[in-house]
């Protein structure tokens, strides 16, 4: 008898369709006509980073005054926490869909076995939930760079300069927090989403530069993603963008990647048995 | 010349590890048949219908869908497939129409082709009045019949209904029958699994019966019954006493004897002269019922085993 098939070869994956990529994408827009529930967890994302700003950027700035970098450029305390609550902003506002919305279509509610059952591969619907995240996360960073401008803690040309950065900050942990959301056993496991997600705020040099920890805490904070993404966005909303910037912007790129592979071929592994 | 067939299987086989669930197993079904797997849970039909639908690799063997190869072109295949699965996953972010609408963009349909496309299905499965509600507000069957709206949003040349009345009450499997019934006279070709007799009598040109993952028989309902089975069967029922003790009693009256937990089933084409010889042997039951072979009795048969247990 011919064996046609090999016991380890998946099903192949076709080109990739931006029609099919952007019918993922626009299957989040029925929910969102479906009443106010939804648009209050939307919008509360939005507020925490900006409370934060408020409350530590003002109220701690007041003590703090001014604040001088490696470089020996000198910020206000508001204007050097500002791109880091932008950071986080964008950061949060992805990993919110790429994370809790993703697992509840993932496991829940089947949204990605019923659109397998379509010409729709894994890997599309990676890439559509994380534009929609995106797009989410850049209605946030929009705003919050518009508020940093009007309080006058970052110039126009440089919050314009700032955007497509924090995009990029939306697309990398969006696609890593998806990857993570298809190794959730349960809810729980989300627990230490959210304790790993409040660490990296903490510390990835949101509220005091690195160079206060010893050098051994230095090192791990630079392995870490938020220190990029705040690095990045810090660098062009100040308007003091160096070689150190792309380096950020590639660590980046590389979880953008990286997130997205593994992703697809977990979306593969699980649902096309 | 002869039509080339919709689906073709050679030996197909699916293991997961250790588990053989499809035990290789050669299938052919024609463009505009309403072709039936039967057979209870567990023996390997929903496997075959995940491999058919282009969403689970074949282990081994030969299968061709649509004249294609499902691992290379399973894009192109799922484009003209309709699928129904056993476990509704409408979404319940949606209204009724909307789940149409989305799932038409899945298919690379236009808004205003899907949404033309949505309401004529609504008007077929007789949802229209319910096109805003939400999913979770509708009952069952409701849901069911949504579901096999969207499976037609793109016009499919083969729809695949994994159990499509499992868990829904008589008057709305009915209902549904009555739809898809309406599919295959206009020419859809059906494939179903079940594990419910009358379901596949109801809408099944032919069908095979499974059992722990190979075709165990094969035919029209019709035929089954004639091979596999007597034209009438005769259920005996005796209370408390112990059933195996009268099989040795019964001998010789039918063609058959099954000893069932509840009852026993004597095989015969004339059922009263069975009952007759019962009574003349002075072993007159509680209750009795004389009825015409049906498949679960071809089940029985084939593998010593009740379909639903």
């Amino acid at each position: 008898m011919v064996t046609t098939f090999v016991a380890t070869a998946g099903l192949r994956t076709g080109t990739l369709s931006p029609g099919r990529i952007g019918a993922v994408i626009s299957r989040n827009i029925g929910p969102l006509r479906s009443g106010p529930a939804y648009w209050v967890v939307l919008v509360s994302g939005f507020f925490e980073p900006l409370f934060y700003l408020l409350s530590i950027g003002l109220g701690v700035g007041a003590l703090v005054k001014n604040i001088t970098l490696v470089d020996g450029s000198v910020l206000s305390y508001a204007q050097f926490v500002a791109p880091a609550m932008l950071a986080t902003s964008a950061m949060n506002g992805a990993m919110a869909e790429t994370t809790f919305n993703f697992f509840f279509k993932f496991k829940y509610i089947k949204t990605y076995d019923a659109m397998l059952a379509t010409p729709v591969q894994p890997f599309e619907i990676a890439m559509g939930e994380l534009i929609w995240a995106m797009i989410r996360g850049s209605l946030y960073t929009a705003v919050f760079l518009g508020i940093m401008v009007a309080m006058k803690l970052a110039a126009f040309g440089w919050a314009v300069a700032a955007f497509p950065a924090t995009v990029l900050v939306g697309f990398a942990f969006g696609a890593v927090g998806m990857a993570f959301s298809t190794l959730m056993r349960g809810w729980q496991d989300f627990d230490l989403l959210t304790t790993a997600q409040f660490a990296l705020f903490l510390f990835s040099g949101t509220f005091a530069p690195i160079e206060n920890y010893p050098p051994a805490i230095q090192v791990i904070i630079e392995c870490t993603p938020l220190y990029h993404a705040v690095g990045l966005v810090r660098d062009l909303a100040t308007g003091v963008p160096d070689w150190a910037t792309v380096g950020h912007a590639a660590y980046l790129v590389v979880m953008v990647v990286v997130g997205l592979w593994f992703t697809g071929r977990r979306l593969e592994a699980m649902l096309l048995k | 010349m002869t039509v080339q067939p919709l689906i073709h299987a050679r030996g197909l086989v699916k293991r997961f590890g250790d588990f053989t669930a499809v035990a290789g197993i050669d299938l052919d079904v024609a463009p505009g048949e309403a072709f039936g797997f039967l057979g209870p849970n567990g023996a390997g039909k929903s496997s075959t219908m995940r491999m058919i639908g282009c969403v689970s690799t074949p282990t081994e063997g030969t299968l061709s869908i649509l004249g294609m190869d499902p691992v290379r072109d399973g894009v192109k295949i799922r484009a003209r497939l309709g699928v129904c699965p056993q476990l509704d996953n409408l979404d319940p972010d949606l209204t009724v129409a909307e789940n149409l609408t989305t799932y038409a963009r899945y298919f690379g349909l236009p808004r205003a082709e899907g949404r033309r496309r949505a309401a004529e299905l609504l008007e077929f499965v007789q949802l229209s009045d319910r096109a805003e509600s939400k999913v979770d507000p509708l009952s069952g069957g409701m849901k069911r019949r949504l579901t096999i709206a969207r499976a037609m949003v793109n016009q499919p040349d083969l729809v695949l209904l994994d159990e499509p009345t499992t868990g829904l009450d008589p008057q709305a499997r009915h209902l549904l029958w009555e739809r898809l019934f309406r599919l295959k006279q206009q020419g859809v070709t059906l494939v179903l699994t079940t594990h419910y007799m009358d379901e596949a009598e109801q809408l099944c040109d032919r069908l095979v019966v499974m059992d722990a993952g190979r075709i165990v028989a094969e035919g029209s309902p019709r035929s089954l019954i004639e091979t596999h089975s007597t034209r009438e069967v005769v259920e005996l029922r005796y209370g408390d006493t112990p059933l195996e003790s009268l099989r040795g009693k019964l001998d010789g009256v039918g063609e058959r004897i099954d000893v069932l937990p509840d009852r026993i089933l004597l095989y015969a084409d004339d059922g009263d002269a069975a009952v007759a010889e019962v009574h003349r042997r002075d072993l007159a039951p509680s209750s009795v019922l004389v009825r015409r072979s049906s498949l679960e009795d071809v089940f029985l048969n084939l593998t010593g085993r009740t379909l639903v247990d």
